[in-house]
């Protein structure tokens, strides 16, 4: 897929999220949506967009932005030793395990 | 067994046990039995620890642990780690995985005695406000079965109201503990952000996520609430201080002289009727018992919906990254021949449902090139703006004061396929989240549709005692903790 983004705002109005910008969407968020559900999803996150896009209308231009409840910097736990999961605890969970090491399917193309 | 034992509050439960009126085993034994005649109609639990619950019982009764709450059984979210116990967060995704640690809560509640008796059903990754986004069935509300106990933590507030256990856990990013609470007649608090520590809390919206306590009384809520709260070194964000007076506040109760602010953005058009009536009713029971009650405008609160279904949903398409099929959970699709990349996307459209997309394809879309200071960060700068209306109105009040939610239970598919309308049931819950605030619902009445109506108390950060003191009040004056004894259709 080409890594360009859908049109941007147009000013004020609705932003034109068509059924091509959702399917580019769920690429980006590696999930395999079918044809019906990229019909549905559309027009619904359409209209979600169109509701929430009311932040633009808060003037802000001066107002930091808050990314946190509480303004916490750098904390630091003690570097200790301390016990942790067996790795037959780490891999219990796992879809497919070769030894002690997590097997998953191949990462690279043919080509590579 | 007694069934009558399913009926008690957990101060009533702990003390028979402390006095040995009644063992631990017996009242977790008694819990047991009502969700196994209960629960194929509440769909509360999502799954049971008979075992677990009769060991830790056990350990009470030899003595091993004590507390206030020692004995007490306790339905846990879903959505909180448990160590050798499935825990799905209500999704496929997650299913038959056995989590190889606790949650620092659950270590907590295992210190104090609390029997768990199973995981509870939510909206998968806490994502909804009626669980009918949940991938194992809709709950249902004890109140009307054809109603919703509300969401995300829609399991827990039905086990309590049901009577399935006196105490429940939820987690509350935008109102999960909260609307599930007024909507089944039930008390729930979210804690100050950092009050309880977030470690093996399956994450949603990280900057938004806290656990906190759901019960019958507000008592009962303040003792849990002190057995979870404190700082955790193994959670980033929580606060080194000491947890506030929750357990005096709830015991005390008294609110002369303190000054309470109504939220003069949440009322009017969309409110129910009923809501409104008792709501009112209530704010005039506390300037009876003394309260200064004054209105108070806060006028960003009207843009915390849109700035949250930005964050929560930036936040939630980051953090589900993690479902990758690589490491735990489910994998789909590797056939020996599909790349880890196919498979991952075979597998999170098999694993996730709708709601879980819409939000992750919004988050991703949020925050994509393009549009990120246009959505995230404008959202961002309205989640300061609403910040500094708390900050403002704390100059003058003690505490705000709101419906916990517009409308009383909604029934089970009205909302479902309607995204818009099902987020307006966070409505009031929001602001909170975003400021970081500790808030609580309490029950305030029946509607004239004969179902519970939630009172909402917001304090400043670290303030938690102060909803105690309020919540306490209004249910000595209204006698809230009477009203699930009208639950009486299962």
């Amino acid at each position: 897929m080409p890594d360009t983004n859908p049109a941007p705002v147009a000013d004020g109005g609705p932003p034109a999220l068509t059924r091509d910008d959702v399917a580019r969407l769920a690429h980006l968020a590696r999930i395999d949506l079918s044809d019906a559900e990229l019909d549905h999803l559309a027009p619904q996150l359409a209209v979600i967009l169109e509701s929430v896009a009311e932040v633009s209308q808060v003037a802000a231009d001066d107002i930091p932005p808050s990314s946190h409840a509480l303004a916490m910097q750098n904390v630091f736990r003690a570097d200790e030793v301390r016990s942790c999961l067996t790795p037959q605890e780490a891999l219990a969970g796992a879809p497919q395990v070769d030894q002690q090491r997590f097997s998953v399917p191949r990462i690279l193309g043919e080509e590579q | 067994m007694t069934p009558e034992l399913t009926r008690l509050t957990a101060v009533e439960t702990a003390a028979k046990i402390a006095a040995r009126e009644v063992t631990a085993v017996e009242v977790a034994q008694a819990h047991l039995d009502r969700i196994a005649e209960v629960n194929g109609t509440l769909n509360a639990f999502l799954h049971i620890d008979t075992d677990g619950a009769l060991t830790q019982a056990k350990r009470v009764d030899a003595g091993e642990v004590e507390g206030p709450l020692a004995g007490v059984p306790l339905a846990l979210k879903d959505v909180i780690v448990t160590r050798n116990v499935p825990t799905t967060a209500g999704s496929k995704i997650l299913e038959g995985w056995i989590p190889p640690y606790d949650a620092t809560i659950v270590e907590r509640m295992r210190d104090a005695g609390i029997v768990v008796l199973g995981k509870t059903n939510m909206d998968e990754f806490a994502m909804g406000s009626s669980t009918e986004h949940s991938a194992y069935g809709a709950a249902h509300n004890p109140w009307d079965l054809e109603r919703t106990p509300g969401g995300s933590g829609g399991g827990s507030s039905a086990a309590v109201a049901g009577f399935l256990a006196p105490l429940g856990i939820g987690t509350d990013t935008g109102g999960s503990i909260r609307q599930p609470a007024a909507v089944t007649g039930t008390v729930g608090t979210k804690p100050t952000y950092g009050g309880v520590s977030r470690y093996g809390l399956i994450a949603f919206s990280s900057s938004l996520d806290q656990a906190g306590p759901c019960a019958r009384t507000v008592l009962d809520a303040a003792l849990l609430h002190a057995v979870i709260a404190g700082h955790d070194p193994r959670d980033s964000t929580s606060i080194d201080a000491d947890v506030p007076p929750v357990v005096d506040a709830a015991r005390d109760g008294d609110v002369s002289g303190m000054r309470v602010g109504v939220v003069k953005e949440f009322a009017g058009e969309g409110y129910q009727d009923g809501v409104t009536v008792r709501f009112e009713e209530a704010v005039a029971t506390l300037a009876g018992l003394g309260a200064d009650v004054v209105e108070v405008s806060c006028p960003h609160f009207d843009y915390a919906l849109a700035a949250y279904y930005l964050i929560a949903p930036s936040e939630a398409s980051s953090n589900l990254a993690r479902y990758d099929a690589m490491r735990y959970g489910l994998r789909v699709g590797d056939d020996g021949d599909a790349s880890a990349e196919e498979v991952m996307a075979a597998t999170r459209a098999a694993g996730f449902g709708a709601e879980v997309k819409r939000r992750i394809m919004l988050g991703t879309y949020a925050l994509s090139a393009g549009y990120y200071d246009a959505y995230y960060g404008q959202a961002q700068k309205v989640r300061t703006l609403i910040t500094r209306d708390f900050e403002n109105a704390f100059t003058t009040v003690d505490v705000l004061v709101s419906p916990t939610t517009p409308t009383t239970a909604f029934k089970l598919g009205e909302r479902v396929d309607d995204p818009l309308a099902m987020y307006l049931a966070d409505l009031c819950t929001i602001p909170s989240n975003l400021y970081g605030g500790p808030a609580m619902s309490v029950p305030c009445g029946l509607s004239d549709d004969g179902l519970p109506v939630g009172f909402q108390v917001m304090a400043p950060v670290l303030a938690d005692d102060r909803l105690y003191r309020v919540g306490a009040a209004l249910e000595r004056a209204t006698g809230s903790d009477r009203l699930l004894e009208q639950v009486t259709n299962l």
